[in-house]
């Protein structure tokens, strides 16, 4: 559906973007992830047509956003990071403009009733929008993104300003939206990622730093010669027992869970998966394995990892802050 | 180009603007309408237009400023840019929303004529030429304006550097006859936006003068349309 080749974006000489390369297919979730200013708006201003790339090429479903933007353009619903609203019309009148300015062709009034109901918005559809509060302005943004029912959705930090309640909120509604769709968006919340997003696109200073699936970005990164069992019985007779297994190097105990119930942190040989074989030689002693976890690291430690990763030339790091500065104002 | 062009229609009188707009310039040739006409004893409505050629330079920023500037403080113009809408529809719509409003302020001359001529026969050459007159000489304002409340996201900027544009037209001619280089003045005073709007009051359509003012347009609203593909590619 989408397909980004060698994008690169510069404003003067300062590079925004710097061969980006993704695609999406139908169905997709994807998530930019990045810190502020990191190239994640800019890229979407750029998938949706409203800024043009330096250099590289953005084919939405095999039309090029330079070559055929109107056939393009009529395949996403953008939410950008400052939701479009004019604030001195009311949401129906407003929806009722975005309807014809897209051209939908969908019987109108159906349309605009069915989509006031998906984001829950019937109770202030006819109040006017700057009387809004922030949570349905953003829903209001995110319900012209979806009139015409457009098969590419395009969403710059969806649920940026929204309390608790109306995030879950409106996760719950991105993820009904997926099943026939594409869906990018964007945040810097880690946790939001992961819940909505099938796959992450770690972006920092204008690069790709990371593109996987959140398990496999997690696994790609696991320590994963440490493992934390919970085992219940003589803390001696355990340790002796796990310092019996084959590829082993060191087991240390690290708390009392319960009592007479110890938590030991096994380190073991890195190639070798020794969950199998602990169990067994637990249970051939009679002492009860209660719990079992493999030590990997959070998204926030990939993600800080891989942001603040030695893969950054050190001119870049040193840019950072002015970057972040410079990114606040223009994404 | 009918959204938004309906749009700007309907925020010209959700707001106060419009009706403002209208006020004033109904107050303001209304009141030269009496002295010139009515209490002069005059069928000429030539005075009234000739006033109004400075009333217009005032009326039409306050028509134009907020037409793009807006937009881009709201960050609006990222809805209307990423719809899958041509460019000169967007520009368009907006002008002609704007030239409506233009339409229905000048329309009261013709009210004026009618009430001439419930005692006289007003010339009405000169109603017609001085009503196309001002049509053009707001449609190439209107341009003006439009262009550079594209490039400000301030109303106000918008305003003022139309407001000062609309006196230099005013003021050119005199400008005009203070240079002595005879080149440079013959230059300038081809493109006197006096010079050519001084025919019409007469009754004359001239048809120069009518393409220089069409010309102004074309320039202007191209122009503008300039305005936001460079903003893409920079």
């Amino acid at each position: 559906m989408i397909e980004v080749k060698n994008l690169v974006k510069k404003y003067g000489s300062r590079i925004a973007l710097n061969q980006i390369n993704f695609s999406a297919t139908k169905g997709e979730v994807l998530g930019f992830l990045g810190p502020n200013g990191a190239g994640k708006s800019t890229t979407m201003n750029i998938l949706t047509g409203y800024l043009s790339s330096t250099s590289g090429t953005v084919k939405i479903a095999n039309l090029d956003i330079i070559e055929e933007p109107l056939q393009a353009k009529s395949k996403i619903g953008y939410l950008p990071e400052i939701p479009p609203l004019y604030l001195d019309m009311t949401v129906k009148a407003y929806l009722k403009f975005i309807f014809e300015l897209k051209k939908v062709k969908l019987p109108k009034n159906q349309h605009i009733n069915e989509i006031i109901e998906k984001v829950k918005i019937s109770q202030v559809s006819d109040r006017i929008i700057k009387n809004l509060s922030k949570g349905y302005k953003q829903r209001v943004g995110i319900a012209q993104a979806l009139l015409g029912d457009p098969p590419i959705l395009i969403l710059d930090e969806p649920t940026v300003g929204l309390d608790p309640k109306q995030i879950i909120e409106i996760r719950d509604l991105i993820s009904n939206l997926k099943e026939r769709r594409t869906v990018i968006l964007s945040s810097h919340i880690l946790t939001e990622v992961q819940a909505i997003c099938d796959r992450i696109l770690v972006i920092n200073k204008g690069r790709i730093v990371a593109d996987d699936t959140t398990e496999n970005l997690s696994a790609g990164m696991e320590r994963n010669h440490i493992l934390y069992a919970i085992v219940e019985g003589a803390k001696e007779k355990i340790i002796s027992a796990i310092k019996s297994i084959a590829g082993v190097l060191n087991v240390f105990v690290t708390k009392e869970k319960e009592p007479g119930v110890f938590e030991y942190k096994i380190e073991s040989d890195k190639e070798l998966d020794i969950r199998r074989q602990l169990f067994k030689t637990l249970s051939s002693q009679d002492l009860p394995l209660l719990g079992l976890k493999i030590d990997s690291l959070s998204l926030e430690e990939i993600f800080l990892k891989l942001t603040e990763g030695s893969d950054v030339p050190d001119e870049m790091q040193k840019n950072k802050k002015e970057i972040k500065n410079e990114g606040d104002e223009n994404s | 180009m009918n959204a938004i062009f309906k749009r700007e229609m309907g925020s010209y009188f959700f707001s106060p603007i419009g009706y403002a707009v209208l006020a004033l310039f109904y107050l303001a040739s209304g009141y030269f309408f009496t002295a010139s006409s009515l209490t002069a004893d005059s069928s000429s409505l030539t005075g009234t237009f000739n006033a109004l050629f400075t009333i217009v330079a005032f009326v039409i920023p306050i028509i134009t400023m907020r037409l793009f500037s807006e937009d881009k403080k709201q960050k609006t113009d990222q809805a209307l840019l990423t719809a899958p809408v041509r460019l000169s529809s967007i520009v368009l719509g907006k002008y002609l929303a704007a030239l409506t409003l233009f339409f229905f302020c000048i329309s009261i001359t013709l009210v004026y004529a009618l009430i001439i001529s419930a005692f006289t026969s007003p010339d009405w050459a000169a109603v017609s030429g001085n009503f196309i007159g001002i049509f053009l000489l707001g449609s190439a304002l209107i341009a003006i304006g439009m262009f550079l409340s594209a490039l400000t996201e301030s109303q106000m900027v918008a305003a003022i550097s139309n407001v000062a544009i609309g006196i230099f037209t005013i003021v050119m001619d005199s400008i005009i006859s203070k240079i002595s280089v005879k080149f440079l003045a013959d230059i300038l005073k081809n493109l006197s936006f006096t010079g050519h709007y001084q025919s019409f009051p007469l009754g004359m359509i001239k048809l120069e003068d009518i393409i220089f003012f069409l010309s102004v347009c074309g320039v202007f609203i191209f122009l503008t349309t300039r305005v936001f593909e460079k903003k893409r590619w920079s």
